[in-house]
C-alpha cells in the first residue's frame, strides 16, 4: 500500500510537467502577448515615450525568446535574463496587469478560494447524502417527489440570480453587507475573531449558491446509484440473513453506491474554481475565479498560467485522494492484482 | 413409545403450506402468481419444487422467507413452520409482518436460502468471513471472535480447502463453486430447520454442480435439516428429491414421491416436461417432444439460396494449431512484466460440411474463445483458421474488404443470452433487416419480404415484426436471434450455448428448430455448450475442451459410450440423469478435480509446455495423450 502511494505521487511529477506544458501552450496560442498588445495600443494613440520601457520589459521577461525557451524559463529549467528563476525556484512570475508579482496578486485569494471550495464540497455532501438516501429508499413517495422538484429547481435556476436574491434577503433579514467575503471594515485589516466571524457569515451565501446545483445533481445521482444497488441479489442475501433494514442499507448497498462519489472528488475541485467564476464576479468574491477571468482577457500570461496550473495541481491532489480512498474502501481495487493471479 | 416415535418421524412436517395464494398488484391489476398451493416438507427430507420460469416457484420461496416484494399480498392460506428443535413454536409465516422483528428472527436462523447466482449473491466489498459470521452475530448471542470461530468451523464443514484463509478472502477471489459453498455455509451456520435451495446449481459447471449437490446431501444428514429444492432440472430432482411437487402457472400439477412421479407420471404436463429433457439413453433418431412444437416453413428461404459448394463430409472449417494468450496486467510503474493465460493451446478442429460438431467444456475451457477465433472476432497469436469457400481451404486471416464481408455473410453466430443480444430499442423488423442493410442486399421491399419469411421460418407470426424485444419470452427472443443469424443465407452457424438460458421445454423446442433448419437449409453447425446431454442430442461429433486444449474428439456415440480421456469420463459421470435408476455416483466424485491437466494419469498427463497432440486411439476417435505419442515414437525408432 505504501509503495502504491509512493508510486502514485511519483507518477504525478511527469503529469505535472505535461500539464504545465499544455497550459503554457494554450495560453500562448493567441497572437502576441500582453506587452506587444500594450505597445500596439500605445503606438496607435501616438504615445512613444512608454514604448521603450515596455520593450525593456519584454527583454526582462524573456518574451522575445523562442517558444520552448520561454516555457523552460517559466518553469525554471532554463536560465532566463536573471539565471534560473521560475516555478521550480518558487518564483510564480510577474503579473503585468497588476504590475505586481503573481504571488502577491493571488496570494490573498488562494486560501479563501480553497476555504470556500472546501465549505462548498462539505455543504454538497452533507446535504445530498441524507436526501439521496431518503429519496432512494422511499422511491415515489411524496418526500421523494418533493426533493426531486426542489432539486430540479436548484439545477434550473441560474446561479448568479440565486446569488443576487439570497444577498438581498440576507441583507434585509440579517443586515449582512452585500458582496465580498467579509464586511468592508475588515478588508486589509489583520485577522481577528470578529473578522473570522464576518468571513464565516459571508461564506453562507456563496456556499449555498455555488453548492446548490452540485447538491441537486448529487442527490439525483446518489438516488439512481442506490436504486440500482437496492435491487441487487446481495441485498436480498443480507435481508435473508435477518438483518434490519437500516443495518442492511448502510452495510451493503450504500457502500457500493459510494464508489462513484469518491471517484468524483478529484473532478469536483477544478469545477468549483472554474464553475464559480460568474458567481464570484457577481457576488464580488475575492477568489481566484475573477482574477483568472481578467488575466485571460488581457493576456496576462504568467498570472493566468499560474492559476491554471494551480487548479491542475488541485485536481491531481483530488484524484490522488479519491484513488487512495477507493483502494481503502474497495477490496476489488486493492486486491485486483491478487485475484487475477 | 417406540411406535409413537416412529410415527412422529413419519408425520412431522417442518413446513406445511396450505391453500396458499399470492397476488401481485401491478399497473394492469391483480395478477395471481401462486394459486391454492398445498404441500409439505417432512423432517429430514428433500422436497423438490419443479417448474419452468414464471411458474411461481420463486414466489413460494419468497413467501416462506418473508421476502415478498411490497406489491405482493398473501390472499389466502397459511405457511406453517414447525421447528423440530423446539427453539420456536409453530408459526404461520404468512401472518407475520415481513419487516417485523419476529420474521427477522426466523430468517437466516430457522429458515435460510441459497440463491442461484453465487456471483451476485455475495457482496463484493466484504470478506466471506464477515458475511457468513454476520448471521451468527444476529441470531446467536456470541461475540466477534466466537463468530469467527463458528464461521471457520462452518467453512470446514462445506469443505473449503483452507477455511482459516478463506475467512479473510473476498468473493471475487473465489471460483463460482467456492462462492456457492460460502453461500451454503452462510445459510447453514445457524443450523436452520429448513433450507431453501433456489436453483443452487443452475449457474455452475456440471462437475461443480455434482460436488455442490453432494455437499448439500452431506450437510443435510449431518445437521438434520429439511430441504426445499427449487429447480427446473429433472436430473437434479432425480438425484436429490424424496418428494416432488410439480408446479405450472402457480398451480400444483402433480405431487408425490420421486419414485411415483418418475415411474408413473400422471399429469400430461409432467409427462410432456419429462419428454422434453434430452438424456443419454435416447436413440439416434429419437426426437424430443417439446410442449409447444414449432413448424418450420423453409420453402420461402430455400428459393434463391446460394448453396454451399463444398461436398458434404468435406472439411468446411479447419482450425489449425491455434493458440491465444491473454495478458494479465501486473502492477508496476515502469516494469512491463506480463503474465499470460493461455486460453487456447494449439487447438485443432475440423468441421465437416453438413455436420454438427459439439464443442463441450466447462467455463474457462476456451470454447467461446475458439468460437470467436473462427468468427475472426478476435486476433489469434499462432496458427490459422481456414475456411473452404468452395475453392479449397483459405486462411481467414488473409481476407480483406469484400472477401471478408463475404466470409461474414457465410458464417453467423447465435448468442447465448437472448435478453442482452437483442437491442431493446430496435423493433424486430429492424433487427432482422439490419444484416441485409449492412451487406447491401435487396431493395426495401425485398428486405421486408425477407423479414416476413424469416419470421415464419422460426414459427413466429409476421405481425410481431413491429414489436420490440421486451414483449417476447426468452424462447421467442432466441428464435428471433436465430432468424437474424439466418438473414444472410449463411452456410455455417456458430451456436454459443443457445439454450443454456432457457427452460427445458423451450430448450427442446429450440433444439428441434435448429435440427430442422440444418436439414432444410443444409447448414453446418458448431454447437458450443457445457451441457453434455444437449450436445449428445444435437451433435454428430463431439470435441471436449479443457483448459484451452482439445482433449478428446470423435463420433458422439463413441465419446458418450466409450470416453477414453479421464476428463471426459469425469464430465460424463457428473451429469445428473433424469432417471432414478442411474443416480450420480457421489462417492466416486473426484476430490482432486479432474480438470487439472498435470494430475491426469499417464499417458494423458499434460505438463505445461507440452504440446497437446491428439492420438487416434480408436478409429475416428482422437484423444490427447502425450505419453502415448512418446511411446509410439519410441516404437517407431525401435522399428
Amino acid at each position: 500500500m505504501l509503495f502504491y502511494i509512493f508510486r502514485r505521487i511519483l507518477l504525478m511529477i511527469p503529469t505535472l510537467f505535461v500539464i504545465s506544458f499544455l497550459t503554457f501552450f494554450i495560453i500562448e496560442l493567441p497572437a502576441g502577448d500582453y506587452i506587444t498588445n500594450q505597445i500596439a495600443a500605445l503606438k496607435s494613440s501616438g504615445e512613444q515615450s512608454s514604448v521603450a520601457k515596455l520593450e525593456f520589459l519584454r527583454k526582462e521577461f524573456a518574451l522575445d525568446r523562442p517558444f520552448f525557451e520561454r516555457y523552460l524559463i517559466w518553469i525554471g529549467a532554463w536560465p532566463g535574463p536573471h539565471g534560473f528563476d521560475g516555478l521550480l525556484q518558487g518564483n510564480w512570475g510577474w503579473s503585468f496587469e497588476f504590475d505586481k508579482p503573481v504571488a502577491e496578486v493571488v496570494g490573498p485569494t488562494l486560501p479563501l478560494t480553497v476555504f470556500l471550495n472546501f465549505a462548498t464540497i462539505l455543504f454538497v455532501y452533507v446535504l445530498s447524502f441524507p436526501i439521496g438516501i431518503y429519496s432512494a429508499t422511499r422511491q415515489y413517495s411524496w418526500g421523494d417527489y418533493g426533493f426531486t422538484f426542489l432539486g430540479y429547481i436548484g439545477l434550473a435556476t441560474p446561479n448568479f440570480l440565486l446569488g443576487l436574491i439570497l444577498l438581498y434577503l440576507f441583507n434585509r433579514w440579517f443586515g449582512l453587507s452585500v458582496g465580498g467575503l467579509m464586511a468592508p471594515e475588515y478588508i486589509d485589516q489583520p485577522w481577528s475573531v470578529d473578522k473570522a466571524l464576518s468571513v464565516l457569515a459571508h461564506l453562507i451565501v456563496p456556499t449555498i449558491v455555488i453548492g446548490t446545483s452540485g447538491t441537486a445533481a448529487m442527490i439525483r445521482r446518489l438516488r439512481a446509484n442506490l436504486l440500482d444497488e437496492l435491487h441487487k441479489q446481495y441485498v436480498t442475501t443480507g435481508r435473508a440473513k435477518g438483518l434490519r433494514e437500516g443495518q442492511l442499507l448502510v452495510k451493503y448497498p450504500l457502500r457500493m453506491a459510494l464508489n462513484p462519489f469518491i471517484a468524483d472528488i478529484g473532478n469536483l475541485i477544478p469545477s468549483m474554481v472554474s464553475g464559480s467564476v460568474i458567481v464570484s464576479v457577481v457576488l464580488n468574491l475575492p477568489t481566484v475565479g475573477p482574477v483568472l477571468l481578467s488575466a485571460l482577457q488581457s493576456q496576462d500570461q504568467f498570472l493566468s498560467g499560474f492559476i491554471l496550473l494551480f487548479v491542475a495541481i488541485l485536481t491531481l491532489i483530488g484524484m490522488l485522494i479519491s484513488d487512495l480512498l477507493l483502494a481503502v474502501l474497495d477490496p476489488r481495487i486493492r486486491l485486483g492484482g491478487r485475484a487475477s493471479q | 413409545m417406540h411406535y409413537a416415535e416412529a410415527g412422529r418421524d413419519d408425520n412431522v412436517n417442518v413446513l406445511s403450506v396450505e391453500g396458499l395464494s399470492v397476488d401481485f398488484h401491478t399497473a394492469e391489476g391483480k395478477v395471481r402468481a401462486v394459486d391454492d398451493v398445498t404441500f409439505a416438507v417432512p423432517e429430514n427430507k428433500t422436497v423438490a419444487l419443479v417448474g419452468e420460469s414464471g411458474s411461481g416457484k420463486t414466489v413460494i420461496s419468497q413467501t416462506i422467507m418473508g421476502l415478498l416484494p411490497p406489491s405482493a399480498v398473501i390472499s389466502s392460506g397459511q405457511v406453517v413452520l414447525s421447528d423440530p428443535s423446539g427453539e420456536i413454536d409453530p408459526v404461520d409465516i404468512g401472518s407475520l409482518d415481513r419487516k417485523g422483528a419476529r420474521m427477522r428472527q426466523l430468517r437466516g436462523n430457522r429458515v435460510s436460502i441459497i440463491f442461484q447466482e453465487p456471483m451476485t449473491s455475495l457482496s463484493p466489498l466484504h470478506t466471506i468471513g464477515d458475511q457468513i459470521g454476520e448471521a451468527v452475530l444476529l441470531h446467536r448471542n456470541v461475540g466477534g471472535p466466537e463468530a469467527r470461530e463458528l464461521t471457520q468451523e462452518m467453512l470446514r464443514l462445506v469443505r473449503f480447502p483452507d477455511p482459516k484463509r478463506a475467512l479473510d478472502a473476498y468473493p471475487f477471489e473465489l471460483s463460482g463453486g467456492l462462492r456457492q459453498r460460502a453461500m451454503i455455509a452462510m445459510a447453514m451456520i445457524c443450523h436452520p430447520a429448513l433450507l431453501i435451495a433456489d436453483e443452487p446449481t443452475t449457474a455452475l459447471d456440471v462437475t461443480i454442480q455434482a460436488e455442490i449437490l453432494k455437499l448439500i446431501k452431506e450437510v443435510q444428514s449431518e445437521l438434520k435439516m429439511s430441504v426445499l429444492m427449487i429447480t427446473h432440472d429433472f436430473g437434479v430432482v432425480a438425484n436429490m428429491a424424496d418428494e416432488v411437487v410439480v408446479i405450472y402457472h402457480g398451480r400444483i400439477m402433480e405431487r408425490g414421491t420421486a419414485q411415483q412421479l418418475f415411474s408413473n407420471p400422471k399429469h400430461d404436463y409432467l409427462k410432456a416436461l419429462l419428454n422434453a429433457v434430452p438424456s443419454f439413453h435416447m436413440d439416434k433418431d429419437e426426437r424430443l417432444a417439446p410442449i409447444r412444437p414449432i413448424e418450420v416453413k423453409a420453402d420461402d428461404l430455400k428459393q434463391g439460396r446460394t448453396e454451399c459448394k463444398v461436398a458434404p463430409g468435406e472439411p468446411l472449417v479447419d482450425v489449425k494449431n491455434i493458440t491465444k494468450r491473454f495478458g494479465l496486467r501486473k502492477s508496476g510503474l515502469f516494469s512491463s512484466s506480463k503474465s499470460f493465460v493461455t486460453a487456447l493451446d494449439q487447438v485443432n478442429l475440423t468441421i465437416r460440411r453438413g455436420e454438427c460438431l459439439g464443442l463441450v467444456g466447462e467455463s474457462g475451457s476456451g470454447k467461446t474463445t475458439a468460437a470467436k477465433a473462427i468468427l475472426r472476432a478476435m486476433e489469434i497469436d499462432e496458427g490459422a483458421v481456414c475456411y473452404n469457400h468452395g475453392d479449397g481451404l483459405r486462411d481467414i486471416a488473409d481476407l480483406t474488404g469484400d472477401d471478408l464481408m463475404d466470409y461474414r455473410r457465410r458464417v453467423q453466430l447465435i448468442f447465448q443470452d437472448p435478453f442482452s443480444s437483442l437491442n431493446p430499442r430496435m423493433t424486430i423488423n429492424d433487427v432482422l433487416i439490419e444484416p441485409l442493410e449492412i451487406h447491401g442486399i435487396g431493395t426495401p421491399s425485398e428486405r421486408a419480404d425477407r423479414a416476413r419469411s424469416l419470421m415464419s421460418l422460426v414459427g413466429l407470426d409476421a405481425r410481431f415484426l413491429r414489436r420490440y424485444p421486451h414483449s417476447f419470452s426468452g424462447g421467442q427472443r432466441q428464435r428471433i436471434g436465430i432468424a437474424r443469424a439466418l438473414a444472410l443465407n449463411p452456410e455455417f452457424l456458430l451456436c454459443d450455448e443457445p439454450t443454456s438460458a432457457l427452460d427445458v421445454s423451450v430448450q427442446a423446442q429450440i433444439l428441434n428448430l435448429l435440427q430442422d433448419l440444418k436439414r432444410d437449409l443444409n447448414l453446418t453447425y458448431l454447437f458450443v455448450s457445457h451441457n453434455l446431454a444437449v450436445v449428445d442430442y444435437i451433435a454428430d461429433r463431439i470435441a471436449v475442451m479443457c483448459r484451452g486444449r482439445v482433449v478428446e474428439i470423435g463420433e458422439t456415440r463413441e465419446i458418450v459410450s466409450n470416453p477414453l480421456h479421464p476428463y471426459t469420463q469425469a464430465l460424463l459421470s457428473a451429469v445428473p440423469e433424469p432417471d432414478l435408476n442411474t443416480p450420480l455416483d457421489f462417492a466416486a466424485l473426484d476430490e482432486n478435480r479432474a480438470s487439472e491437466p498435470a494430475s491426469w494419469p499417464e499417458p494423458f498427463r499434460l505438463e505445461a509446455g507440452v504440446a497437446p497432440t491428439l492420438i487416434e486411439m480408436e478409429p475416428e476417435h482422437f484423444v490427447c495423450a502425450p505419453g502415448l505419442q512418446e511411446a509410439r515414437a519410441l516404437e517407431g525408432t525401435a522399428a
